[in-house]
């Protein structure tokens, strides 16, 4: 929990290093070797990585491999799963969503405009009287308000996650790999951590997705 | 720690009371899963694909036709004129707007109430409820008859005298009703639609396919970080829906229960609206459903045990709308408003007691077929139960609307109404426009919701005894 705040603090630093990282991250060629329990795909010489990752068959092997990276201190990782698997925002060690604050704001929003506009024109800007009804009452105004404030709501809700998520993304380095697309969205569990996580070597961190017993590791290309 | 060998679990069966059949059957794994759904848009156009599509293009362009010829000649070629001022145009758009709450119920209120089969009709019934609200908001829109003045009765745009739209009528609030439904449940739709756009461009091999699935994936990866906010929004969106789906219909019946007519004027309106609207829905969900699970071979996804369960709360709301059909009468008869008694009265037995007969039929005494668990279970029965039911709630509307308006305070205002030949092909080639929406729909998104349907497996439970295990076969 305090580590992700200090992450965020420190998120300039990290950035500054990522930058002399990457060029350390160039692969100098049998720094992980093949062992007899996991396959780890070598990347060719001379590319930037974005990171490696760890494929798993079952989402319980990945929570359990997230355990162990959440203990071991990353900040720049992630678990790729087909489905939300329930359990592993606690087995990464995140804080709640965020979402539900742009949620509320798109609904108070939404309520103030249906209730001034509705204001506004029937009572202010051109008064008609109509079967002797008064020219504002916030009950006619409910229902418009209501729903304005369901509609405001819920761009809010998925606006705000999209700007948590960072979404629409055009490019994303995870999804030109292989391995990474035929599983992700289809079977497989997948630990990526990257290259940019203060963390990271290139041997440590394949040792730490072997303790896990992960079966085939991969160097992701940035 | 190693990974943990499942393969010789001893899993203790539960009693035999307590079983529950699976939401997905045969003990598929997660991979057939996405596979079986995707075939149907990868695989060759099944044979019954391109004709049922003809014939439904061929429906729509009736309606625009229709259209084209009520807009340029005017509304005199339907049959409506005083007294029925409001007839086939307002029925067909409650009957349509009504088929649409079904699928926001399965998603939104299933959702929230953990009713885990909601998972594998929720697409199916989304997209119909997107598509039954376009097909009922044309309706609203063509019986104003002069059209194009339609932009400033609809959003609040001052006309020539600078006159604003006076929110203190419920027409009014129906606007933003329906165009807040229609825009939320598309949101709605779009959110659960976007890990299975992901993983439908990690899979398909046209490089058209490619850049558009991935361009409305929106570079979905399947992050936890993302499924911890999607899921959150996705709860919330639920939550919104919820209070939304019924307030629709609610707002839908204050258009005739706010006004002082005898046989509107009732305060049960909106929770029988809302009752009546989800057993039309679900109706509807139903006819859709049958078909499809056998055609498309996803009988292990949408099992007879959700048949058996839609058909539940088929009985639950027909049941519902019954009470109310009964309580009208009581409170007419209690109430001691001679014209309320008489509009009661003329509606049953009146010169439209062949409508109210099929809509008291079809609706109270069809449905109530469903307590027997051989009807639930047999396919065929259950589809031509469910095409009753929506038979019998598209004449609940034109009873309501028609009947009360019919017979005014004056005899000299009686009056008979019958439709003309426009009137009819409008709305059954508004079916046209449902159907040819929800084929290409078929053919071209993932009609079960993938990811959500994987979630509910015994495998995708990490804690479950077979959670680790990879199991399944394919």
């Amino acid at each position: 929990m305090a580590a992700k705040k200090k992450a965020a603090s420190k998120k300039a630093a990290t950035r500054k290093k990522a930058a002399a990282k990457k060029s350390a991250a160039k692969k100098s060629a049998g720094a992980a070797s093949l062992t007899a329990q996991s396959s780890v795909r070598e990347p060719a010489n001379d590319v930037d990585l974005y990171g490696v990752m760890g494929v798993y068959d079952t989402p319980a092997d990945a929570m359990h491999a997230a355990e162990k990276v959440r203990d071991a201190g990353y900040r720049r990782w992630d678990v790729h799963t087909p489905f939300p698997v329930h359990g592993m925002d606690d087995a990464m060690g995140m804080k709640p969503s965020k979402v539900g604050y742009f949620s509320f704001a798109g609904g108070a929003t939404g309520y103030t405009v249906g209730m001034t506009m509705i204001y506004w024109m029937n009572a202010v800007d051109y008064q008609i009287v109509i079967g002797g009804k008064p020219m504002f009452s916030p009950f006619f105004a409910f229902p418009v308000s209501y729903e304005c404030t369901i509609l405001l709501a819920a761009f809010g809700t998925l606006l705000g996650m999209a700007f948590l998520n960072r979404l629409p993304r055009l490019h994303h380095p995870l999804l030109a790999n292989k391995t990474f697309r035929a599983g992700a969205t289809h079977d497989k569990f997948i630990v990526v951590i990257e290259t940019t996580d203060p963390r990271y070597s290139e041997t440590d961190t394949v040792d730490l997705l072997k303790s896990t017993g992960c079966k085939k590791i991969e160097f992701v290309e940035e | 720690m190693s990974a943990v060998d499942h393969s010789n679990v001893n899993i203790i069966p539960p009693p035999k009371e307590v079983e529950r059949e699976p939401l997905v059957t045969n003990n598929r794994s997660l991979g057939w899963i996405s596979d079986q759904v995707c075939k149907i848009m990868e695989d060759k156009m099944p044979a019954w694909w391109w004709p049922t599509f003809i014939v439904s293009l061929m429906l729509m362009s009736v309606m625009f036709v229709c259209i084209a010829y009520l807009i340029s000649t005017g509304v005199g070629t339907w049959g409506l004129n005083q007294p029925v001022a409001w007839a086939w145009d307002i029925t067909n758009f409650v009957f349509w707007i009504g088929i649409g709450h079904a699928g926001t119920l399965i998603s939104a209120i299933l959702f929230l109430l953990r009713q885990k089969w909601r998972t594998s009709i929720n697409r199916a019934a989304e997209a119909m409820t997107i598509f039954a609200v376009m097909c009922a908001g044309i309706f609203p829109v063509i019986h104003t008859g002069r059209v194009w003045y339609a932009a400033w009765w609809l959003p609040p745009i001052p006309n020539m005298y600078d006159i604003w739209p006076q929110f203190r009528s419920p027409l009014l609030w129906d606007v933003f009703a329906v165009s807040t439904y229609f825009t939320v449940s598309l949101l709605f739709w779009y959110t659960g639609l976007v890990p299975d756009l992901a993983t439908m461009r990690d899979r398909c091999k046209t490089k058209v396919r490619k850049f558009l699935y991935g361009l409305f994936a929106l570079g979905w990866t399947g992050s936890n970080r993302h499924w911890s906010n999607y899921e959150k929004a996705y709860l919330i969106l639920a939550g919104l829906s919820t209070p939304l789906v019924l307030s629709v219909h609610s707002i839908v019946s204050f258009d005739f229960a706010v006004s002082q007519l005898p046989g509107w004027h009732t305060t049960i309106f909106p929770p029988y609206f809302v009752a009546g609207a989800i057993f039309s829905g679900f109706g509807m969900v139903l006819t859709l459903m049958i078909p499809l699970r056998t055609l498309c071979n996803l009988e292990d996804l949408i099992t007879v045990r959700h048949v058996e369960l839609m058909c539940k709360v088929i009985t639950a709301t027909g049941s519902m709308v019954g009470y109310a059909y009964i309580m009208e009468f009581f409170i007419a008869l209690y109430g001691g408003n001679p014209y309320e008694q008489y509009a009661f009265q003329n509606r049953a037995f009146g010169p439209y007691w062949w409508a109210y007969l099929a809509m008291f039929s079809c609706n109270v005494i069809s449905p109530q077929l469903f307590w027997f668990r051989a009807i639930r279970r047999n396919m065929i029965a259950v589809f031509f139960i469910s095409i009753v039911v929506n038979i019998g709630m598209w004449f609940e509307r034109f009873v309501i609307i028609v009947t009360s308006l019919h017979r005014d305070y004056l005899p000299s205002n009686w009056g008979y109404f019958s439709p003309t030949w426009v009137d009819i092909w409008t709305f059954v080639g508004s079916f046209g426009l449902f159907m040819t929406l929800f084929l290409l729909f078929l053919r071209y998104l993932p009609v079960i919701a993938i990811s959500e349907v994987k979630g509910v497996t015994p495998q995708a439970d990490p804690h479950h005894p077979l959670g680790g295990a990879k199991a399944g076969h394919h």
